[in-house]
């Protein structure tokens, strides 16, 4: 190994970098939350919607699942715009992760709502609660506590896979890295270190999801 | 210039479809191979192997796979000798395979019951033995739908060997469309093809889920 690191190219684009991480963070938890909303509608749907509605929602999940994040992405980037409608790259990388882990989030929150006895259901609006309420209190609630953990290392797995927008050069982590490696050929060096930078995003966004668990799920469910 | 997209184009991709089957038999292989040894070093009673092994699976499963691709294949040159995009492809989605089936495998391996393990040692069976024809024998019963799942998975992810330059059916709709620029069609023949893939799989593995969950019911 006659191989010298140098370590120069990666110290004089810090400035870049964080830019990058900067616009990870924000797609991926952009997409957590439009991705989240998603999810509990199409959920709602499967659960409870009239049959074409299942039928549409089934299709969107085994297309989505069934094929790679990456063609979903040129899809999206180089096909809308032959219908006519233009996006830029970072807005096409947003939409694609939301359609992307909607699907998934949307299988997880199901499990977790036909988790909900129907008897809790019936007590809720036994004692007067109106259907939102208890659609509210009664079945989402309990339901995403259920698949807290599944649904948050779903969405840490969408952190990771966002580095695959960088194949339609949004400027987020991978991106930058790819520039600061075709104008100085130190990639070994910058991809090491752009690893670390999502490793150390992974155990924060891990870190911030156990907090917002204690917040807001951490009540006591056995209390008679 | 701007071709038409033709028969011979749809043929271009329909052979690519062979490098990204090839791909993935090969990642498969490899990562089932090495994934087995990690599998059994985290379920092991030396500590300092099970956290080795708890190391390399966070690793891998805390970092993107396009990272982990590209520090094989950049690393490879760094090492002092020339990966082609295909070899680095394949090595890089091996150790990737590693480790998400190894800790799949940690669990088929713990959810065979604490006493099985005390019966096979006090028949006198010593860790290979008890392994080989107590413990896996019926861990692999339950580690087969949760690896048809990852088998889709897999092929899914062999699509980003395309971005390391290696032609298999996500490349080749690149170079399509380049050619033809239609993407719609081009990025749906793609897409489509996937599924046909991935989606028998999907099917097998949710089966074979509900079969056993009947079986031991």
């Amino acid at each position: 190994m006659n191989y010298t690191f140098n370590f120069d190219a990666v110290i004089g684009s810090w400035d870049y970098l964080l830019q990058g991480a900067w616009l990870t963070v924000q797609l991926s938890i952009g997409a957590m939350i439009l991705g989240l909303i998603v999810a509990i509608l199409c959920a709602l749907g499967k659960t409870s919607g009239p049959k074409p509605v299942r039928w549409i929602i089934n299709a969107y999940i085994e297309v989505v699942r069934n094929t790679p994040f990456l063609v979903q992405i040129f899809l999206i980037f180089f096909g809308l715009p032959t219908m006519g409608i233009r996006l830029s790259p970072d807005l096409a990388a947003l939409i694609a992760m939301v359609v992307n882990v909607g699907a998934y989030a949307t299988e997880i929150i199901r499990a977790g709502i036909e988790s909900i006895q129907k008897g809790q259901i019936e007590a809720g609006l036994a004692l007067g609660l109106k259907p939102l309420q208890v659609f509210r209190y009664v079945v989402i609630k309990p339901a995403l506590r259920t698949v807290y953990p599944a649904l948050t290392s779903q969405f840490i797995l969408l952190m990771l896979s966002s580095s695959v927008v960088s194949a339609i050069s949004a400027d987020e982590l991978t991106s930058v890295a790819n520039n600061i490696q075709s104008q100085t050929f130190r990639s070994f060096e910058i991809y090491i270190v752009v690893t670390g930078i999502y490793l150390a995003l992974a155990m924060a966004f891990s870190a911030l999801f156990a907090g917002i668990y204690k917040l807001a799920f951490a009540y006591d469910t056995d209390r008679r | 210039m701007i071709r038409a997209f033709s028969y011979n184009e749809f043929l271009f991709l329909l052979s690519a479809v062979q490098w990204t089957l090839a791909l993935s038999a090969i990642a498969f292989v490899g990562g089932a191979t090495v994934g087995l040894f990690i599998a059994l070093a985290r379920t092991s009673d030396v500590k300092a192997v099970r956290l080795a092994a708890t190391g390399y699976i966070q690793l891998f499963q805390g970092t993107p796979l396009l990272m982990q691709l590209f520090l094989v294949f950049f690393g490879a040159t760094v090492m002092g000798f020339d990966l082609n995009p295909w070899a680095a492809a394949a090595l890089g989605l091996t150790l990737n395979a590693s480790a998400f089936l190894g800790e799949i495998w940690r669990g088929c391996i713990q959810s065979v019951p604490r006493g099985q393990w005390e019966a096979a040692s006090a028949l006198g069976l010593r860790y290979p033995g008890l392994m080989r024809y107590v413990i896996l024998p019926q861990a692999v019963k339950v580690a087969v739908p949760p690896t048809v799942g990852f088998l889709v998975q897999l092929i899914k992810s062999t699509s980003l060997a395309a971005i390391i330059g290696f032609t298999e059916l996500t490349r080749a709709g690149q170079i399509v469309n380049n050619a033809t620029f239609q993407p719609f069609l081009v990025f749906g023949i793609v897409a489509a093809l996937y599924f046909a893939m991935c989606w028998p799989l999907s099917l097998l593995s949710a089966r074979l889920e509900r079969r056993y969950a009947v079986a031991t019911r």
